[in-house]
């Protein structure tokens, strides 16, 4: 699957799970109503940056502590159409995957992004685009390839309750 | 190559004939645990993925801890919905004053048992790791999936073998054990790993205290902590399950991503600063911090021996008029044992306020958020910018030992000082 979009470019290393969307916000469960409050401990003003398709830019370990898909939700909800970063958490990268929205580690692509950056990911060739310049990409794990090609958990189960 | 007693454990609860780091497998779940904002994301996603049945109602456990007592209408309704859903596909549902908080409680209730897989919808989960089990946080689109088909994939994770040698101090505690651990590999040097504790530093550490350890693995970036299962485990579900198990220990040619050891005899009290649980340093180094309130409790520290040292720190002594003490004891049945043992009279009488068991102070959700420019010094297992309140407070974490010495002194200090 092939994702592209504008970058967003989200500063600093070890992004939190509480920074990108506080507790006190965890009370809603429809994606639609967490917009709003995404990045709101980190920077509301990222916000503003999310127009049209956008490609997140992070660093290391992004998305550490909480299991909350609250973060992964929210940023689908507002445009997000991929994560390109250095290293991802564990649990945070399991729900984008099951998402499918494709967190990919290419650290020289995060590297060269500036904000607003054409980005185009290429999940299965391993690629990443950055305002023409391309770059090899971490090759994601033949599972998570077809998790995403399927379009998430959820079609997944769709596929195999039709099977049963 | 032998098996370390993660990769036993995933290979026992999936199809494979065999298991290694970074293969992919479909894990079978012996509990799933979702909580009152979890549960209602996952109910969503399994009603969207065409799945009206869940795999196993004795398997399955609903606990409302977060929200709970319900804050506002929005969080009613998530409780609301948390016990409706329960109740309708039969699975057993822990509201408010019948449990506590999730993690302390399934252990309390004998729920986890060694060499089990138990997965939550909580990042905590890793906490049943104290008992043996390989047990981890998902999101809420994997817990539908797990509540569907029982199941869920997992990257076999490498073993962190992490050796505890030597004897406590006077006010160390498992929490200084595993903040020590992170301090040595970072918030995300434990990454598709586990953390497996062994030695006789390790095995030394009560129930109580393994749960603090296994909490805050995930701090580490780690998938769960595992303490294989031994005579204090067997002697802790002695009368709390009649289901029978088997102890999983690592075989002695297992292959390890990394050693690493912990010598107690030079490890003291510790406290992590804001905004990370990697910057771990000793008291000493904070102290004279001003503190504006204390939290003694959560899933990783609201146990009786959590409660103990904290009512043996204040015990004839005042709060600092600075400071609010709050004191969560983690389940209905501590709360019970700590007021029969005279604990909360102390705890009181110092001026400290003790809540029913919710999560709510920890995350920043209800009852205990932080003002700007306030410090709390917490027994909790983030101090992330904005976790429990204002993003321009500041949390550091601690032991109960450190935690309580801190209300009583309305600062960071060695609680030596306090309790000599």
């Amino acid at each position: 699957m092939i994702a592209t979009g504008k970058a967003v470019v989200v500063p600093g290393t070890n992004v939190d799970t509480d920074i990108l969307y506080p507790g006190i916000y965890l009370n809603i469960d429809d994606p639609e109503l967490m917009k709003p409050y995404l990045f709101e401990g980190l920077d509301p003003s990222l916000r503003d940056q999310l127009v049209g398709d956008t490609v997140l830019v992070v660093s290391e370990n992004f998305g550490m502590g909480s299991s909350r898909e609250h973060v992964p939700l929210a940023m689908k909800a507002s445009g997000v159409r991929c994560v390109v970063g250095s290293s991802f958490a564990r649990i945070f990268y399991r729900n984008c995957i099951n998402l499918a929205l494709p967190a990919i580690s290419c650290p020289q692509a995060a590297e060269a992004a500036k904000a607003g950056s054409e980005i185009s990911v290429d999940a299965a060739a391993g690629t990443v685009t950055v305002d023409g310049r391309e770059f090899s990409a971490a090759p994601v794990p033949p599972f998570m390839l077809e998790m995403l090609e399927r379009g998430g958990l959820i079609p997944w189960a769709q596929h195999k309750l039709a099977r049963s | 190559m032998g098996y370390t007693v993660t990769e036993k454990i995933l290979l026992a609860h999936s199809d494979a004939d065999h298991v290694e780091p970074g293969q992919v497998v479909m894990v079978r779940c012996d509990v799933v645990l979702a909580n009152d904002v979890t549960g209602p994301l996952a109910f969503r996603q399994m009603e969207k993925m065409g799945a009206s049945e869940v795999f196993d109602p004795a398997k399955i456990v609903m606990v409302a801890d977060h929200f709970a007592p319900a804050k506002d209408e929005r969080s009613a309704i998530l409780i609301k919905r948390l016990k409706e859903w329960s109740l309708a596909h039969g699975v057993v549902f822990y509201d408010q004053g019948r449990g506590g908080i999730e993690h302390t409680l399934l252990v309390q209730e004998g729920l986890v048992l060694p060499g089990s897989v138990i997965v939550g919808g909580d990042s905590h989960t890793c906490t049943h790791g104290a008992m043996g089990a390989f047990s981890s946080g998902l999101g809420s689109t994997d817990i539908a999936y797990c509540l569907a088909f029982g199941e869920f994939w997992q990257v076999v994770p490498g073993t962190i073998q992490v050796t505890v040698s030597g004897e406590k101090g006077r006010f160390v505690t498992g929490k200084d054990v595993i903040l020590a651990v992170i301090a040595q590999i970072g918030a995300g040097g434990g990454t598709g790993n586990v953390l497996e504790f062994v030695g006789a530093g390790a095995q030394a550490l009560s129930i109580d205290e393994r749960l603090a350890v296994s909490n805050l693995a995930v701090e580490a970036g780690s998938d769960t902590g595992i303490f294989p299962a031994d005579e204090k485990t067997a002697a802790y579900l002695d009368g709390r399950t009649d289901k029978s198990w088997e102890p999983v220990h690592s075989d002695p040619d297992a292959s390890y991503s990394r050693k690493l050891a912990i010598d107690l005899d030079r490890t003291g009290p510790l406290v992590a600063k804001p905004y990370n649980p990697e910057n771990v340093v000793s008291v000493s180094e904070v102290a004279g911090t001003p503190i504006h309130q204390v939290v003694v409790g959560n899933c990783s520290n609201g146990t009786m021996t959590d409660l103990r040292q904290a009512a043996e720190m204040v015990k004839g002594k005042r709060v600092h008029e600075r400071t609010r003490m709050i004191v969560v004891p983690a389940t209905q049945k501590i709360y019970r044992e700590a007021i029969a043992e005279g604990l909360i009279d102390i705890l009181v009488e110092a001026g400290a306020s003790v809540s029913t068991p919710t999560c709510g102070p920890c995350f920043g959700g209800h009852t205990g958020a932080l003002a700007p420019g306030e410090n709390s010094l917490a027994t909790i297992n983030r101090n992330f910018k904005g976790r429990s309140g204002s993003p321009d407070a500041c949390v550091y974490l601690g032991n109960a030992f450190v935690a309580a010495a801190a209300a009583v002194a309305g600062e960071i200090i060695d609680p030596a000082e306090v309790v000599p």
